[in-house]
């Protein structure tokens, strides 16, 4: 098994492996791209309207095809057919969401059901049809198990360039709109026409992934990347660089997981892997990480225990709390018996003197921006100058003597 | 150019556009939004001369903020006309400089403070051109003019609400804009920021340039603005803070939601 997957990574495996592992990471890197403005914009289920709104596009594609004395499973003309009826979804949503009352993620419910339940009557339809036996549409829902031939792969690869080439082109606008839509119409921009554009984009990736990953999952490939990559970085040019990275190392690598284990189909491997990255990315990116959080979160506690122990120790006053003791142990402030060391009392001195000199510059310095800054823990040379300081202590006068010294 | 000059200019043929003149940094006539079928402003006309600064004043509800976003074209405006510099407003978009209301967008959109002020210069940048080391200083230089050089690399989640205040006022003055229309740029802030902003508009003003501000402190109104329009869906006063300021206009706008007592306590020049 492992050697399999090493082979695929490698591409190794042979001309088919190796074209779906490329497409896989072309689609993936286009769809994490692309996605990233379309989660920024608060609008990811939009995607999932435009990608069930698919279903009956290519159903009626199969059936004009078929009628006309063609090849009902020409690829090109069920895409074309797909994209036209996403498109015709994706207008119905913004009409509901612009026009009526009711609110987008009712308008995306309603389309996203009723479009797919037409589909799925579409297909049954098809499948009584005498040239519908084989016609193998089930395929678009979750993605083919049995491979790509290389038209497939020109097709992502030409629409994965057509979708990097306009997040280029557009990412100044979309960054706009997305974090300031009425900024964006005060300068000029066309925002309906900008979320068209950002609209495009999703229904482009949707399209080249149908045979892929399929119309359910290929929202995935959509969401996940951006949301994983938001742990990592605060700059959404390096949002979109990190999501459509981890698109497509996910897509190729689940690409390679599916060839070395024949029958497991590629597409739910690709979103299984992309989700590993997004549950490890939730757990330890710095910053914005789950441990991460928990770690500054400890810090802070003892910052605060050390805090309140040494003024205790300063005023004299006996310690009940368990984490406090066990801070100052653990700095050496305190003994065993919980009398204060050398360090213990010196630290305790200092900390006294700095709440005095606060309690001094909160006094003299109205000015918010100082007087604001005191929160018991920032020390108040964080704050004030060197003379500043001795400007305080000259008010408070001589050095004031710690209980037990 | 006074109102009834302009009637006098259309009644003998005139388009609007022409009779004001372009050192008229922004006029509106006739302006009228509604949200549904109800107006939210009505029918309002206004002048705002060059090197003024004006507050729009009015109860909660009463469409300042609408009548802002309409001159600006970011709601749809149901009738009137908007002249900036003696031109429809499309044409002379490029002179004004918006700054939105802090609470309009999330701070935790991944961004950093240079990054948002960098946005003033989009216009200028286009789709492709690289940002250069002299777009850099001129946000650098805006960040400095209202005391937020230091938080340039700072992601915009970690700025107080007076803070991001600040930094939405840089963006706009990266524009290099003639006229500047702010909503409630003192809403919740700190007196470090208050100060901060009046320092900044009336350097604006001293330059010559154009301050349009909805205000709702009626308090410091006469300390900050040499104008003043006070609306309540229609317009009620409009003109010099000493005069169109007046208890008699305030009583008249808020009608019985401000007690006379507060109007009081306004240390009003009595008409």
């Amino acid at each position: 098994m492992l050697a399999g997957v090493l082979d695929a990574l490698l591409l190794q495996s042979g001309y088919n492996a190796a074209l779906v592992g490329i497409g896989a990471g072309l689609l993936g890197a286009a769809a994490g791209a692309s996605g990233t403005f379309l989660f920024l914009r608060k609008r990811a289920l939009v995607s999932d309207a435009v990608a069930h709104a698919t279903l009956p596009g290519i159903g009626l594609a199969f059936i004009v095809m078929a009628l006309l004395g063609g090849d009902g499973r020409n690829l090109i003309g069920l895409l074309a057919g797909s994209a036209i009826s996403a498109f015709a979804g994706l207008l119905i949503v913004e009409w509901i969401a612009r026009r009526t009352r009711l609110s987008e993620d009712v308008a995306i419910g309603a389309v996203l059901s009723v479009f797919f339940g037409f589909g799925i009557v579409l297909l049954t339809v098809i499948q009584t049809m005498s040239r519908g036996k084989q016609a193998g549409l089930e395929g678009f829902l979750l993605g083919a198990t049995a491979g790509m031939l290389f038209q497939d792969a020109v097709v992502i690869a030409i629409g994965g360039a057509i979708c990097v080439t306009l997040v280029i082109l557009l990412r100044r606008p979309m960054t706009l709109v997305a974090f300031d839509p009425d900024y964006a119409a005060a300068s000029g921009r066309d925002v309906r026409l900008i979320d068209l554009a950002m609209m495009m984009l999703v229904l482009t990736v949707t399209v080249i992934g149908l045979k892929l990953v399929g119309l359910i999952l290929i929202v995935a490939l959509l969401i996940i990347p951006p949301v994983a990559a938001r742990f990592w970085t605060e700059r959404t040019d390096r949002v979109v660089l990190a999501a459509g990275v981890i698109g497509g190392v996910s897509g190729y690598v689940g690409a390679a997981l599916s060839a070395a284990a024949p029958g497991i189909p590629t597409g739910p491997i690709i979103v299984l892997v992309c989700f590993a990255v997004f549950v490890a990315s939730l757990l330890f990116a710095p910053g914005r990480g789950v441990l991460a959080a928990i770690i500054r979160h400890q810090r802070f506690q003892i910052r605060v225990h050390r805090r309140q122990g040494l003024l205790a120790l300063a005023h004299g006053e006996p310690i009940y709390d368990p984490l406090t003791i066990a801070v100052l142990r653990r700095a050496r402030m305190i003994r065993k018996d919980r009398v204060a060391t050398d360090l213990g009392r010196a630290q305790a001195a200092k900390t006294l003197r700095d709440e005095k000199r606060w309690e001094i510059a909160r006094q003299v310095y109205t000015d918010e921006a100082i007087s604001g800054r005191y929160d018991g823990l920032t020390p108040i040379e964080a704050v004030l100058t060197r003379d500043e300081i001795a400007d305080l202590d000259r008010r408070i006068g001589g050095p004031a003597m710690v209980a037990g010294a | 150019m006074s109102a009834a000059a302009i009637e006098l200019a259309t009644d003998h043929g005139e388009t609007v556009e022409t009779a004001i003149g372009a050192d008229v940094p922004l006029a509106v006539q006739g302006l009228t939004v509604s949200y549904g079928d109800k107006p939210v402003v009505f029918s309002v006309d206004a002048t705002f001369p060059a090197g003024s600064m004006t507050a729009i004043i009015g109860p909660n509800g009463a469409g300042k903020s609408s009548l802002l976003k309409a001159v600006l074209g970011i709601v749809p405006k149901l009738s009137g006309s908007v002249t900036v510099f003696g031109k429809p407003f499309e044409t002379a978009r490029r002179r004004i400089a918006y700054v939105p209301q802090r609470a309009s967008v999330d701070w935790d959109f991944p961004t950093r403070v240079i990054d948002v002020v960098m946005m003033g210069l989009y216009r200028d940048l286009g789709l492709l051109r690289l940002v250069r080391p002299r777009h850099r200083e001129r946000a650098l230089d805006s960040l400095d003019r209202v005391g937020m050089a230091d938080f340039a690399d700072r992601q915009i989640g970690q700025l107080s609400g007076g803070q991001q205040q600040r930094v939405f006022l840089a963006r706009a003055l990266t524009q290099g804009a003639d006229l500047f229309l702010l909503d409630e740029p003192f809403a919740g802030v700190d007196a470090a920021t208050e100060k901060a902003i009046i320092t900044v508009l009336k350097a604006l003003k001293e330059d010559n340039r154009t301050v349009v501000c909805v205000h709702h402190d009626l308090a410091t109104v006469t300390d900050y603005f040499d104008r003043v329009m006070l609306i309540n869906v229609r317009k009620f006063a409009e003109g010099p803070v000493a005069s169109a300021f007046s208890a008699e206009t305030l009583q008249a706008t808020y009608g019985g939601r401000l007690a006379a007592t507060h109007i009081d306590q306004l240390d009003l020049v009595s008409a």
